[in-house]
């Protein structure tokens, strides 16, 4: 177990050093990364002094080297060693430290792509998080009823309604609930982001419910057809009929026997849909206007602020090996037949 | 007069569905005394293993309509309600299938799965259940009980999952079993461990045993009495000898034919029953099995009678019974390779 553990770990790793290069060659080697960082208002003057302070006149093996070495030992900025040794003489204040890991600097923002995610990241997770319980509990249970109810007028229902919201956009579903539900209806507050220190817990849960909701209602479709699905496959399997035959109760068959064995492929699903969520949600941040990485993304995009937009390809795409490797483990742990390799 | 041990009368069972109304068993009769085997024999899709799934109620909450009477020491088990018939299932009769590794939970350890089956029935202790576990998985031959206990289904080789199932039916000492192709998926070495064990467990036990199977050796092996099923009828009935050494149904006859000769030489043709079965749901008119049947000319010249007219389940000789119009079935065993099937 504790081997497997490592050696998905490894792979892991081997992973993401693959993706960095892959993101690396996207976006500085095809591109030209000096007129993206200079941004909209861009002068011939701006675009040199650019380049030169960003390295980007440097060889591309050196660039790599200097952003691979900011992922794992922390950079200085600006990169140009010159510039910078003269600038720390005359404006020490200037010369800014990174942090391992290092994703880049902001010079749209003067900060660090390190603090700006951070600085968006808590919403991001809070809402990743809270529309994640919302889904999976939702969409379990109603698409276990749909499977116990299959045609009747429940599963029907169920399944209906499943169909109308899951066609419904994202964008959508967020204005319905913002315009109407909030604001025309009064049926629930504005919603507007108070964390848990300083509104209290019932604020907290109040200001992320709605925001919550909407991505949970687009998952939570998805969840109870294939819930659905699963169940109805699960309880045709000849195990059950074992389980019948040896005159168990019917609730021990169906939850005992019939979820474990329909459940567990949902464990992969849900761990990629949640890794996904966790690079930021774009259209439900940004119709609720809550400030976390699907904004940030969005603004750094308006902003051709290319160092964030790295940054930012980067953390979603280790959230996604990190909860792959998570997945793998619990797999390990809920199905007998994966151990011991 | 007593009823036998286990009755079934005139058992019905349909499957309602888009195309119709599938007659999986249609007037089923037939009966068993304690430590008896009853054969059951047929192919895929005649009945046999629906019409036993019916004994242990396991069409109960399905869309299957089962009519008729399974009187099993006294009680008919078709009146019962659904929890009185859960409590026989498992504890009373008891069932065993086909393959062995898809009827295992695959998340559960073998020693939960069967102790489950005790503990469904009696009211003891985990530990209690365990210990009673262990003693069974001993009882069926499972080497190092106390340790393969807490292992998986995938662990365990096919006849050793076999054995676990037969561990979990018999732990609860069942009157019947029913025991539904136990050695299909079996190579055949383990097949006549399989069956030995199973012939061993029913003497000691005194249970009353059905042997589901399309294999004649299997039921010339343990078999007191068979039963020939095809679409959904019984068409013959009687006890093994008789209906081995004298078959009188053309489709027992050609299940024994189409058995391959071992010691014969080897290029000898094998000899399978032409055609397959009628569909269920438009059975034909006369005999389910006229449209494969080679002697139907020999009934009356043209074979009419076969097509139109379905033939009653009759004794030939006590305790012998046939539905066939064929007056005398020593005529099939002269090989009659010029006969074309009819149709």
């Amino acid at each position: 177990m504790i081997a497997f553990a490592i050696r998905r770990i490894l792979v892991g790793i081997a992973m993401l050093l693959a993706m960095v290069l892959v993101v690396f060659v996207l976006f500085f080697a095809a591109g030209n990364p000096a007129r993206d960082v200079c941004g909209k208002f861009c002068t011939p003057d701006k675009l040199k002094q650019i380049t030169q302070v960003y390295g980007y006149d440097q060889p591309l093996t050196y660039q790599f080297g200097q952003f691979m070495k900011g992922l794992v030992i922390g950079r200085d900025f600006p990169v140009d060693d010159k510039y910078r040794a003269q600038l720390e003489k005359t404006h020490p204040e200037l010369v800014i430290h990174c942090d391992a890991p290092c994703l880049g600097y902001s010079q749209h923002d003067s900060m660090t792509v390190n603090a700006e995610i951070a600085k968006y990241y808590p919403i991001t997770i809070q809402l990743a998080i809270f529309s994640f319980l919302l889904w999976i509990v939702f969409g379990i249970l109603f698409g276990v009823l749909a499977a116990v109810f299959k045609g009747r007028w429940l599963d029907r229902i169920v399944v209906g309604v499943t169909l109308v919201v899951y066609a419904l956009p994202t964008f959508f579903v967020g204005t319905f609930l913002l315009q109407y539900i909030s604001i025309r209806w009064k049926l629930f507050p504005y919603p507007r982001y108070v964390s848990i220190a300083d509104g209290g817990p019932i604020a907290w849960i109040t200001s992320l419910f709605l925001p919550a909701l909407t991505l949970a209602l687009f998952y939570m479709a998805g969840y109870v057809r294939i819930t659905r699905a699963f169940v109805l496959e699960s309880m045709s399997e000849d195990y059950i009929r074992t389980a019948k035959a040896k005159g168990l109760p019917m609730r021990v068959v169906l939850f005992k026997h019939g979820l474990r064995a329909a459940l567990t492929p949902l464990l992969s699903m849900a761990g990629l849909d949640f890794a996904a969520l966790l690079a930021g949600a774009v259209i439900t941040e940004s119709v609720f206007n809550y400030q976390g990485l699907g904004l940030l993304a969005v603004t750094a995009n308006k902003n051709s602020d290319l160092p964030i937009l790295i940054g930012l390809v980067i953390t979603a795409g280790a959230a996604v090996i990190v909860m792959n490797i998570i997945v793998d483990l619990l797999y390990a742990y809920v199905d007998p037949r994966v151990r011991l390799r | 007069m007593t009823r036998p041990f286990l009755s079934v009368e005139n058992l019905v069972v349909h499957f309602p569905t888009p195309d119709g109304i599938v007659r999986a068993t249609d007037g089923l009769s037939y009966s068993l005394e304690r430590g008896q085997t009853l054969g059951i024999v047929g192919e895929s899709g005649s009945g046999k293993s629906v019409s036993s799934s019916a004994i242990l109620g396991l069409h109960r909450g399905t869309s299957a309509r089962v009519s008729g009477q399974i009187w099993l020491d006294g009680v008919d088990l078709l009146q019962l309600s659904d929890e009185e018939m859960r409590k026989r299932r498992g504890h009373d009769v008891a069932m065993i299938f086909q393959d062995p590794l898809s009827s295992l939970h695959p998340y559960y350890r073998v020693g939960d799965q069967i102790g489950e089956a005790y503990r469904a029935h009696h009211n003891v202790s985990k530990r209690a259940a365990r210990i009673r576990t262990i003693e069974m998985l001993a009882r069926v031959g499972i080497p190092q009980p106390d340790r393969r206990v807490d292992d998986y289904p995938h662990q365990f080789s096919g006849g050793m999952r076999q054995r676990v199932m037969i561990a979990m039916a018999l732990i609860n000492d069942p009157t019947l079993l029913i025991a539904d192709e136990p050695t299909t998926a079996l190579d055949v070495t383990v097949q006549a461990q399989i069956l030995d064990l199973l012939q061993d467990l029913q003497r000691e036990f005194q249970t009353a045993l059905i042997m589901i199977t399309h294999d004649l050796g299997v039921i010339a092996e343990v078999a007191d009495d068979v039963l020939v099923m095809y679409a959904g009828r019984a068409v013959e009935h009687g006890s093994g000898r008789d209906l081995l050494t004298k078959p009188s149904m053309p489709y027992t006859w050609g299940l024994i034919q189409s058995i391959p000769d071992v010691s014969g030489p080897v290029d000898k043709p094998l000899r399978p029953i032409p055609g397959s079965p009628p569909s269920l749901v438009n059975p034909p008119k006369g005999c389910a099995f006229f449209p494969r049947c080679p002697y139907a000319k020999l009934v009356d010249g043209t074979g009419d009678r076969c097509a139109n007219e379905m033939p009653e389940l009759l004794p030939i000789t006590p305790g012998h019974l046939k539905r066939c119009h064929l007056e005398d079935p020593e005529v099939m065993y002269e090989d009659a390779p010029e006969l074309e099937v009819a149709r």
